[in-house]
C-alpha cells in the first residue's frame, strides 16, 4: 500500500543532494518537479518529429501537429472542457489572465467594475488594473478574514449590478485556502457578470470540472502540474471566445490576410498567434497522461494527511505561528517564527536540504491585510512523503536554536 | 572583529551550523539603526528582506550605517563592513567582495537571484563610492 503510493521514484531530481543533504522539496506551489515521462516526451519530440505545426505537407509536421492537438484534447478533458477548441494554449496562468483581460477590455466602460479578492496572486490583480486603466472601469477587492478566507458577506456586498467580471483564485498560493468558487461563480452570473478562475494552484490538488464550476474562463499552468514551464492553458466558453476580438496578430491566427483586411482563424487558433510552444504542449500532454494514470484520489488523501500532520506538528513548536487557518486547505502551509525573519529561516532550512519559499509569495495585498511582511511557505505535492514532514519539523526546530 | 579574525574563525568551522551561528552572532553585535532612519529613502530594494543604508564621507573616508530586518543578513552586513567601513572610495571600489564571499563559502548570498537585497546593497555601496570619487 505505502509503496504503491510512493511516486517519488518517477521524479529523477528528487534523489539529488543539496548542501550535502538529501533534498526535501517543499516548494511545489512555485513549480513542481517533472517525472521522467515528461522529460522523455519532450526529448522524443526534438529527437524524432520536430517540425512546425499546422503548416507543412510532410510527415514530421503531421506528427508534430497530431501530438500537439492530442495534448490539447488531453488538457481539455482533464478540466472537463466540453470541446478541445475551448482550450487555448498560453505561456501559463499569467498569460491566460492577460489574454482574457486584453480581449475583454472593449466590453468595459466607466462605471463598470471588476471584482477580485485581497487574496489574489499578482497575476490575477495587475491584468485587471491594466484593463481598468484602458477602459475607465474600477477594480474592487473583497476582504479576506483573519483566518485567510474570502469574507463572503463582503463579497456579496461588493458584487452588484455594476460588476461585469469576477476574477477569483481557486486555491490561494500563499495560504492554501480552497475557495468556494462554484458558489461565487453562480452569484456572479446572477448579477450578469462573467467569472474567471485562476486555477494555478488547484489543478494538481482538486478535481476541476469547468462544466460544474460554470466559470467562463479558467486559467492554469503546466509547470504546477508536473509539466514544463512556458506553457499553460486558458479555458473559455466557446460562444464567448467566438465573440471576443483576437489577442495578438500574426501567423496561425488568421484565415485570410490582405493588406486591407484580415479574417481570423477558427477557435482556438484565433488566440494563438505565431509558432506555438510545441515541445511545451507535448510535455503538457505527457504530464496530463502521467497524472491521469496515478491513483489520484488516494495520493491526494495521503497528501492532505501530510499537510495536516505538518500543520499540527509545527503548531506545537513554541514560537511558531500559523498564517491562515482555512477550513479547507490544499498543499500549502504558511507560518512565521517568533524572533527571526522568514528569510533567516529559509536560509537555515536550505542548509538542511529543505527547500521552502519565503517572502510575500506575489500576494502583497494579502500580506498587507494580514499585517505581515511575508511568510515561510512549505508547499506539498503528490510525491512528498512522511519523511519530508519529519525533516521539515526537525529542520524548523533546529533553525529556532539559531536565532 | 577584523577580516583576519573572521578568516581565522571560518577556517575552524566544520559544517554549516558553526558558520551560521557565527554569522548570526556577528549580526547581533551590529549596531541597530535608529527607527527614524528606517525610511523608504534609505531602503535598498530587495524582495526577501529589507536593508536600510546610510552613507557619508568623513575626512575622505566612507562611513556606513546599515541595518536589516533579517539576522543572517545583519551578520553578512557586519562582514562586509569589516572591509568597507572607514575606507576611501577608491579602496571600497577596488575590494573584491565577491571573491571574499566565495572564499568564505557564502557566495550564494551574493548571487543574482531575484530579490537579493544584499547584492543590491553592495551595488549601492559601489555606486556611492563611485559618485563620491567623482565629486
Ligand atoms: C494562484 C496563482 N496564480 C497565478 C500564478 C502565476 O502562474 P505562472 O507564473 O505560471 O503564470 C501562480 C504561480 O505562482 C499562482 O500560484
Amino acid at each position: 500500500m505505502a509503496s504503491s503510493l510512493d511516486i517519488s521514484g518517477d521524479f529523477p531530481i528528487l534523489v539529488r543532494q543539496v548542501n550535502g543533504q538529501p533534498l526535501t522539496y517543499l516548494d511545489s506551489a512555485a513549480t513542481t518537479q517533472k517525472p521522467q515521462a515528461v522529460i522523455d516526451a519532450i526529448r522524443r519530440y526534438y529527437e524524432h518529429y520536430n517540425a512546425n505545426v499546422h503548416r507543412a505537407a510532410h510527415l514530421l509536421a503531421d506528427e508534430a501537429t497530431a501530438a500537439m492537438e492530442a495534448a490539447r484534447a488531453k488538457v481539455a478533458s482533464l478540466i472537463g472542457a466540453g470541446e478541445a477548441r475551448e482550450l487555448i494554449f498560453t505561456r501559463g496562468t499569467t498569460e491566460g489572465i492577460n489574454l482574457a483581460a486584453a480581449c475583454l477590455t472593449d466590453r468595459f466602460e466607466p462605471g463598470d467594475e471588476v471584482l477580485i479578492t485581497e487574496m489574489e496572486h499578482h497575476s490575477n490583480i495587475v491584468p485587471w488594473q491594466l484593463l481598468c486603466q484602458r477602459s475607465g472601469a474600477a477594480l474592487t477587492a473583497c476582504r479576506v478574514t483573519p483566518s485567510g478566507e474570502i469574507d463572503l458577506e463582503d463579497f456579496h456586498a461588493k458584487l452588484g449590478p455594476r460588476t461585469k467580471l469576477v476574477a477569483l483564485g481557486h486555491v490561494s498560493n500563499a495560504l492554501g485556502t480552497v475557495n468556494p468558487v462554484a458558489e461565487l461563480v453562480e452569484a456572479a452570473h446572477r448579477q450578469g457578470a462573467l467569472a474567471l478562475i485562476d486555477g494555478a494552484q488547484a489543478v494538481q490538488h482538486l478535481d476541476v470540472d469547468v462544466g460544474r464550476l460554470g466559470c467562463d474562463f479558467y486559467a492554469f499552468s503546466a509547470h504546477k502540474l508536473f509539466g514544463p514551464t512556458g506553457i499553460g492553458a486558458l479555458y473559455g466558453k466557446a460562444a464567448l471566445l467566438e465573440d471576443l476580438p483576437p489577442y495578438q496578430g500574426g501567423g496561425e491566427m488568421i484565415e485570410h490576410v490582405s493588406i486591407e483586411r484580415t479574417t481570423y482563424n477558427q477557435l482556438p487558433y484565433k488566440f494563438e498567434a505565431g509558432t506555438p510552444n510545441i515541445a511545451g504542449a507535448i510535455g503538457f500532454g505527457a504530464a496530463v497522461d502521467y497524472f491521469s494514470d496515478l491513483p489520484c484520489q488516494a495520493l491526494r488523501e495521503r497528501e492532505a494527511a501530510l499537510v495536516n500532520q505538518a500543520v499540527s506538528h509545527l503548531k506545537q513548536i513554541p514560537g511558531v505561528r500559523m498564517v491562515g487557518e482555512p477550513r479547507e486547505r490544499a498543499s500549502v502551509v504558511s507560518f512565521l517564527i517568533d524572533g527571526g525573519h522568514p528569510h533567516d529561516f529559509g536560509t537555515l532550512l536550505d542548509q538542511q536540504g529543505i527547500a521552502v519559499r519565503t517572502g510575500h509569495h506575489c500576494a502583497m495585498p494579502l500580506m498587507e491585510r494580514l499585517g505581515i511582511p511575508g511568510t515561510i511557505r512549505a508547499s506539498f505535492a503528490l510525491y512528498n512523503s512522511a519523511t519530508d514532514v519529519e525533516r521539515l519539523v526537525a529542520g524548523v526546530e533546529k533553525a529556532i536554536e539559531f536565532v | 572583529m577584523d577580516l583576519d579574525e573572521i578568516r581565522e574563525a571560518f577556517a575552524f568551522f566544520d559544517g554549516w551550523e558553526d558558520k551560521y551561528r557565527f554569522v548570526i552572532d556577528l549580526g547581533k553585535d551590529l549596531p541597530n539603526l535608529n527607527d527614524a532612519h528606517k525610511v523608504p529613502a534609505n531602503l535598498v530594494r530587495g524582495c526577501q528582506s529589507q536593508v536600510w543604508l546610510l552613507t557619508e564621507l568623513r575626512g575622505g573616508r566612507m562611513r556606513f550605517a546599515i541595518d536589516s530586518d533579517a539576522q543572517i543578513v545583519r551578520g553578512l552586513i557586519a562582514i562586509i563592513l569589516t572591509v568597507f567601513q572607514d575606507r576611501t572610495p577608491h579602496e571600497v571600489r577596488a575590494f573584491d567582495i565577491e571573491g571574499l564571499f566565495a572564499e568564505l563559502e557564502l557566495i550564494k548570498h551574493l548571487t543574482p537571484t531575484r530579490g537579493n537585497g544584499l547584492r543590491a546593497m553592495v551595488a549601492r555601496i559601489h555606486q556611492e563610492a563611485e559618485r563620491t570619487a567623482l565629486d
